[in-house]
């Protein structure tokens, strides 16, 4: 065929059409519902519009006047759809706590009251002789936000407008966000420095042995998650089977804390994501001619060197794909550092979690997911940059 | 060529079919939601089955762990795939307000007199009464805890402590244990000075502090000594004591209780059938089976009457046990949990 025609090329399309359908289902469409979440702001302004106009009144010092005071009782009597005033509580009490009682407070009083313009909003509830109640409504008029991402980095606007950091000791984002690429960039070094000498092994060796070394690191694949760190509080806690060996050899006199902190993290998440380490280190090794080792020693290199110059570099391809494997599933880990972790082993995760299903702070979850996107694709291209891999884009 | 063509289409459509087929709304058998373990054993066989049996129509049933980011996600999908639910308190409250539930027919339940005030709600109805309490190893502590201040004294009792992670129930522990009266709890946590009073006393005890997450977690930290003391869920107490022969005690004074509550989730296509089954789950002759099982308090008044007194002693709804207990307050949490899970977060990082 010299040219595929026009039809041709539809066919083709149609073959892979499968694949996009795909992508964009879950993974396009799933990300931009992530960042529009956290950046579109308009659950307060699609139930209080008459509020949000008459908030241009207001020079938001003291109390609003009383056209805004009257339109938010209007906007409140009028508002049929219980679950748009769900997203718009939901919104301002993420702001100021307190919202949630609060609003169902008023909405109550304003659809009883007899006559909305002297209706008396402090009298209901005295939190809205508080200015700062008032200012939550009216930064939550514009359509579109930055608090959320804001927030996400432990910053907010102050009531001037400008970026600052959060109080001390209310916010602790950004030391987890940090903490999680800690805790996954140690899982990562760990599973290399155990998965190259062991898929090593496991391509030197034949039959029966091999079968049993890959069986061996598939085995926790097909666990489940939840046994396998049950597994490691059995092992590890205190009167556990390791403490206890060790002690009766009398290496150590009292038990070693090897549970509930980073070690124990560290040890749990290794085990968990070694396989995938070893496999892609294995599938690129047991391509490598076995001839060459002892040809890299007839010429007179020393194993050391051999290793260094001959083997290693063939296996690059497989131990970059694994530890990029190993990393990236790393961060998502929560679970794990929940049950085996101690107090400062939470990732980021757990707080995304929190926010998603915890509270259905949509926005707030997404703001975060999206940070933690951000950071990993900027991780991702320096880590191509210095791996000068031909296989990864961004590699030079 | 023909074939690989063939093959393009029939990718293509069965892609399409087969995303269709599961966005698509099936007729589908009354699903109902719980806590799982145990506790969902039990329901199984006093609440699903017999169900099942008197309606000649099939109950699936599955389990969750709790949060209204999962109900809204599956009302806000237009028809859930789940009928009825059982929420803690700041779901039932959250999601009442938000519109995620369908209101009950309180005269299939028998009227609103028949079960604990706080039992009773537009949305939902209580299914039983749970409590968070300090439990230890009577075999190993002669002389147990009786209070929060002893939780907190690690001279009395030295060793490692443990506490759910999270500012629920830990704030109010440590309030408690600061010597708030269990009725002014609240009070005081409503003011920002109660907040820090008790993250500070929360500052005293965090170095012996072991966190747990799931319910099955604080019995084994219990039961293997790496803790000499924990918070735990009461009917897991009484469950681990029976299921093992454990000798677990519970500290009723300053313990804090709750009701989950059943609700059918909104535009459920087996509304009906839903609303029949809450009925038949909250019939004093159905409810009055489960202490038997799991030790849980029941909100109908009938029911928690007709408990066998031998029974009645594990349950959080003994009056002896009530005295000096706290109730949760919903309220205060659904206002307050995101600021406080924030603060906590950065407490614990300190």
């Amino acid at each position: 065929m010299s040219r595929p025609s026009i039809r041709d090329r539809a066919w083709a399309a149609a073959l892979v059409a499968p694949l996009v359908l795909f992508l964009v289902l879950f993974f396009v469409w799933p990300l931009w519902t992530m960042v529009t979440a956290s950046v579109v702001d308009d659950a307060v302004t699609k139930v209080l519009p008459r509020t949000a106009a008459a908030m241009a009144q207001w020079d938001g010092n003291d109390l609003p006047p009383p056209a805004v005071q009257t339109a938010f009782a209007e906007d409140l009597r009028s508002a049929e759809d219980q679950q748009a005033l769900g997203e718009a509580v939901r919104r301002l009490n993420s702001a100021v706590s307190g919202f949630r009682t609060l609003l169902s407070r008023t909405v109550t009083a304003a659809r009883e009251a007899a006559d909305l313009a002297s209706l008396d909003l402090a009298a209901i509830d005295r939190r809205w002789s508080d200015p700062r109640f008032w200012r939550a409504i009216r930064d939550a008029v514009p359509p579109y936000t930055d608090r959320n991402l804001l927030a996400a980095l432990d910053l907010k606007r102050d009531a001037s407008g400008n970026i600052t950091a959060e109080d001390p000791g209310t916010a602790a984002n950004r030391v987890i966000m940090l903490r999680t690429f800690v805790i996954a960039g140690t899982v990562t070094l760990v599973c290399a420095l155990i998965g190259l000498p062991y898929a090593m092994l496991a391509a030197s060796a034949s039959g029966l042995v091999r079968a049993l070394l890959l069986l061996a690191v598939l085995l926790p694949l097909w666990t489940s998650l939840l046994v396998r760190t049950a597994a490691w509080f059995i092992l590890l806690q205190q009167e556990g089977l390791i403490n206890d060996a060790l002690m009766a050899i009398g290496l150590i006199d009292g038990p070693l804390p090897l549970i509930f902190n980073r070690l124990g993290v560290i040890i749990a998440m290794t085990h968990v994501l070694l396989p995938f380490m070893v496999l892609p280190i294995y599938s690129v090794l047991i391509a490598v001619p076995r001839n060459l080792m002892p040809a890299a020693a007839s010429l007179g290199a020393g194993p050391l060197r051999a290793f260094w110059r001959v083997l290693l570099p063939l296996a690059m391809p497989g131990l970059m794909s694994g530890c990029l494997l190993v990393f990236m599933v790393a961060i998502g880990y929560y679970i794990t550092p929940a049950l085996v972790g101690g107090a400062n082993d939470q990732m980021i995760s757990s707080v995304i979690a929190f926010y998603a299903l915890g509270t259905a702070n949509w926005g707030m979850a997404g703001a975060l997911g999206l940070i933690l996107l951000a950071v990993t694709l900027l991780l991702y291209v320096v880590y191509g940059r210095l791996s000068r891999s031909p296989q990864l884009p961004g590699g030079a | 060529m023909r074939s690989v063509r063939t093959l393009a289409l029939v990718g293509c459509l069965s892609a399409v079919v087969g995303v269709w087929g599961s966005i698509g709304a099936q007729a589908r058998d009354l699903t109902v939601v719980s806590w799982g373990g145990n506790y969902q054993d039990a329901q199984r066989k006093i609440y699903f089955e017999p169900f099942a049996k008197k309606t000649g129509k099939p109950v699936l049933d599955e389990s969750w762990d709790g949060g209204i980011g999962v109900i809204a996600a599956k009302v806000k999908a237009g028809v859930p795939n789940w009928d009825v639910v059982q929420v803690e308190a700041e779901e039932l409250t959250l999601g009442c307000a938000d519109g995620f539930y369908e209101k009950l027919d309180w005269d299939k339940l028998g009227g609103k007199d028949k079960f604990l005030p706080a039992a009773v709600n537009d949305c939902g109805v209580g299914a039983i009464v749970w409590s968070t309490a300090i439990a230890y190893d009577g075999d190993k502590l002669k002389e147990g805890p009786t209070s929060w201040a002893d939780f907190w004294d690690v001279q009395k009792f030295p060793g490692k402590r443990s506490l759910r992670r999270g500012p629920k129930y830990s704030l109010e522990f440590a309030l408690m244990a600061d010597g708030v009266p269990p009725a002014e709890v609240y009070k005081v946590l409503s003011t920002p000075e109660g907040v820090d009073r008790a993250f500070k006393k929360l500052d005293e005890l965090k170095p012996h502090i072991v966190w747990w997450e799931s319910g099955a977690q604080p019995l084994q930290l219990l039961a293997s000594g790496e803790v000499v003391m924990t918070t735990a869920y009461n009917g897991r107490i009484a469950g681990i004591n029976k299921s093992e022969g454990k000798n677990f005690k519970i500290v009723w004074p300053g313990s804090i209780y709750a009701i989950d509550s059943w609700v059918i989730l909104k535009n459920s296509p087996n509304k009906d059938a839903a609303m029949d089954f809450i009925a038949f789950a909250s019939q004093p002759e159905n409810q009055v089976k489960l202490p038997e099982y799991v030790a849980y308090g029941l909100p109908n008044k009938e029911a928690a009457n007709a408990v066998p007194a031998a029974l009645q002693a594990d349950l959080p709804t003994a009056p002896e046990n009530l005295a000096g207990a706290l109730a949760l307050d919903a309220d205060f949490w659904v206002d307050n949990i995101e600021e406080l899970n924030k603060r906590f977060n950065a407490w614990l990082a300190q």
